[in-house]
């Protein structure tokens, strides 16, 4: 499959620095296109997606034995912009608590690459993109893509940076589960994973709460069976699918934590309005992502993470058995929507496979959210896991936490 | 065990010495209840083992991440279920076999699961322990056994004849077994003056 176009426009390290870490700097987001008709990618379904783009950034520099490439993989919302700042924004990346200079994915020692994910609407191709056959935007006509697609593209993206094998993948919840399929589907491939608060298949529950996400979004008159481009977008129903999302990311205590039973506005006369500061939380975090996300987008990745069983309907242990690469599963205390059992799943699995693996529940009453925020016991694990796969198994008797 | 005046060997703990020294090089090793992994970081040290921890102590993961060792974060109990038969030549039970709910199954998997197992625990039998109970009617608190009666986290007490008795009832080949007393070995009545009872066995 041939590359179409590579913009190479390189980024600049400013690098700031921190007792606990510094920052990328200014970072640009790229392009690369493939899947170029007639060689386009073939996808689990049996249908041809091409052109595709994927959007990526990477931080850090390749080193010459081209054995320091670390993917991140993001969740449902997220995007290619991991860490760092874009030029004249002054919101971070996603996860730019863990990339940079002296922090968990040092980008001092490693190439950390990022990608959005095929199907997504920061840059990549997704049900928002133009289909070339048309001319205009795909809509429902974007063919049904899974995690294994989404993988398949990113590993067309990894072999035109010129990696033959990642030292790791990485990420959490959604990004998990592509750390699954990359461990299941191209073994060979990686030297390690970090499979955080993930699971190898959703339960019912999360099934459950993804379709209520996008029923709001069908229900929504203005979403027209998904041709809403150019005119008004199905916000009400985007904003209601993520305001259930966000109830799920949290827990009951840190719900409580946050707000309470804190009155928006305590002389305000009860009229169905936003009066609880809980309220107001999930209508503000719900208006702002309809500013950024495709609600197609949630419709086609939601469906792809319902649909994901990493052993296909086969036990888990059966298709990790022989797998060379060494994995850390990280686990949230108060996670209800991907709970400690489903991480546990995973390592009893790699218990029957006999994989090299590590695996710590990490107390925090952070919710599902915790993978972004409980960055001091996230980090250590990283930081000393990545130094394990990278500097090859070497137990010392010192050490510090 | 007389080891050479050395500084290294100093500072390893006694029965971590005999552990280490039961250890075929090269081998692979289950800990269950491997603490912070001082053991199995120097088992990785000495006998170059392919190694493999199981913990309940959230900090004590930390630590064994820190010192490059794979550790799984659970429970001994149903920590060894879901192993193969003979995945590991050897399983340890490093004075942890006392705090384990239920000893039977626990012993059972950890024999079906390593090919060897090696178990260490506090004698409960031990003369002090016994002058304690004797003569001043108190629950013993030895070096081995440091606990109040409140705050211990053992849930068995065993002694070094128990033990015996009980592998010989469930048909459990004693390889080996050292008996230590404050840093040196036990030869005679080690039920009665041996602090601990360190045993490689196997079905």
């Amino acid at each position: 499959m041939a590359v179409l176009k590579f913009k190479d426009t390189g980024h600049t390290h400013s690098v700031q620095r921190t007792d606990k870490g510094g920052s990328v700097g200014i970072v640009k987001t790229r392009y690369c296109t493939f899947a170029l008709p007639p060689d386009e990618l073939v996808l689990e379904s049996g249908e041809k997606l091409g052109p595709v783009t994927l959007a990526h950034e990477t931080y850090g520099t390749l080193n010459t034995e081209k054995s320091n490439a670390i993917l991140l993989l993001h969740a449902l919302s997220g995007d290619a912009h991991a860490a760092g700042f874009h030029k004249g924004d002054d919101r971070p990346g996603w996860w730019d608590d863990m990339v940079g200079p002296g922090k968990a994915f040092d980008t001092e020692k490693y190439f950390i690459i990022c990608s959005n994910v095929l199907g997504g609407c920061k840059g990549s191709t997704g049900p928002g993109s133009v289909n070339t056959k048309t001319g205009k935007p795909y809509g429902l006509d974007f063919p049904i893509i899974t995690i294994n697609d989404m993988v398949k593209a990113q590993k067309h993206l990894i072999e035109y940076l010129g990696i033959e094998k990642l030292l790791s993948v990485a990420g959490g919840s959604m990004g998990g589960m592509q750390a699954l399929a990359w461990l299941t589907k191209y073994p060979h491939k990686v030297q390690s994973a970090m499979l955080i608060a993930t699971a190898a298949k959703h339960s019912a529950q999360q099934i459950a709460f993804n379709e209520v996400g996008r029923q709001a979004i069908m229900a929504d008159s203005l979403w027209q069976n998904g041709s809403y481009y150019g005119g008004r977008l199905p916000s009400k129903g985007l904003a209601v699918a993520r305001m259930v999302g966000h109830i799920t990311y949290m827990s009951d205590s840190s719900m409580f934590e946050k707000f309470g039973r804190q009155l928006k506005n305590e002389k305000q006369p009860f009229k169905f309005t936003a009066d609880f500061e809980v309220e107001g939380y999930l209508h503000n975090r719900g208006d702002n992502f309809v500013k950024r996300f495709d609600a197609n987008s949630y419709l086609y990745i939601t469906k792809a993470m319902d649909y994901f069983d990493v052993s296909d309907g086969k036990p888990l242990y059966e298709v990790l058995r022989g797998i060379k690469a060494q994995i850390l599963v990280i686990a949230f205390g108060s996670d209800w929507l991907y709970p400690a059992y489903q991480s546990q799943e995973i390592v009893r699995a790699c218990k029957m496979a006999g994989i090299n693996a590590t695996y710590c529940e990490i107390a925090s009453t952070y919710g599902h959210d915790a993978f972004l925020v409980e960055i001091e016991e996230e980090s250590h694990l990283v930081k000393h896991f990545l130094k394990k796969v990278f500097n090859g198994y070497e137990a010392t008797s010192e050490y510090e936490i | 065990m007389k080891q050479p005046v050395n500084m290294r060997y100093d500072a390893i703990r006694p029965d971590h010495r005999i552990i280490s020294s039961l250890i075929t090089a090269g081998s692979s090793v289950l800990d269950l209840g491997c603490g912070s992994g001082e053991l199995l970081a120097l088992l990785v040290q000495e006998k170059q083992v392919r190694a493999q921890g199981i913990e309940i102590d959230e900090q004590a993961i930390y630590a064994c991440v820190a010192r490059g060792l794979s550790v799984f974060h659970g429970d001994i109990d149903t920590g060894l279920a879901d192993y193969a038969d003979g995945s590991f030549d050897y399983v340890l039970l490093n004075q942890s076999l006392q705090q384990v709910k239920k000893i039977e199954t626990v012993l059972n998997d950890a024999l079906r699961v390593g090919k060897k197992v090696i178990i260490g625990f506090p004698n409960f039998a031990y003369v002090t322990a016994r002058f304690q109970i004797f003569f001043r009617g108190r629950t013993p608190v030895t070096p081995s056994l440091p606990y109040e009666w409140y705050d211990t986290p053992n849930l068995h007490f065993l002694s070094i004849s128990d033990f015996t008795q009980y592998c010989r009832k469930h048909r459990i080949v004693i390889e080996q077994s050292i008996f230590l007393g404050t840093e040196e070995e036990i030869r005679v009545l080690p039920n009665l003056l041996a602090r601990t009872g360190i045993f490689l066995v196997a079905k």
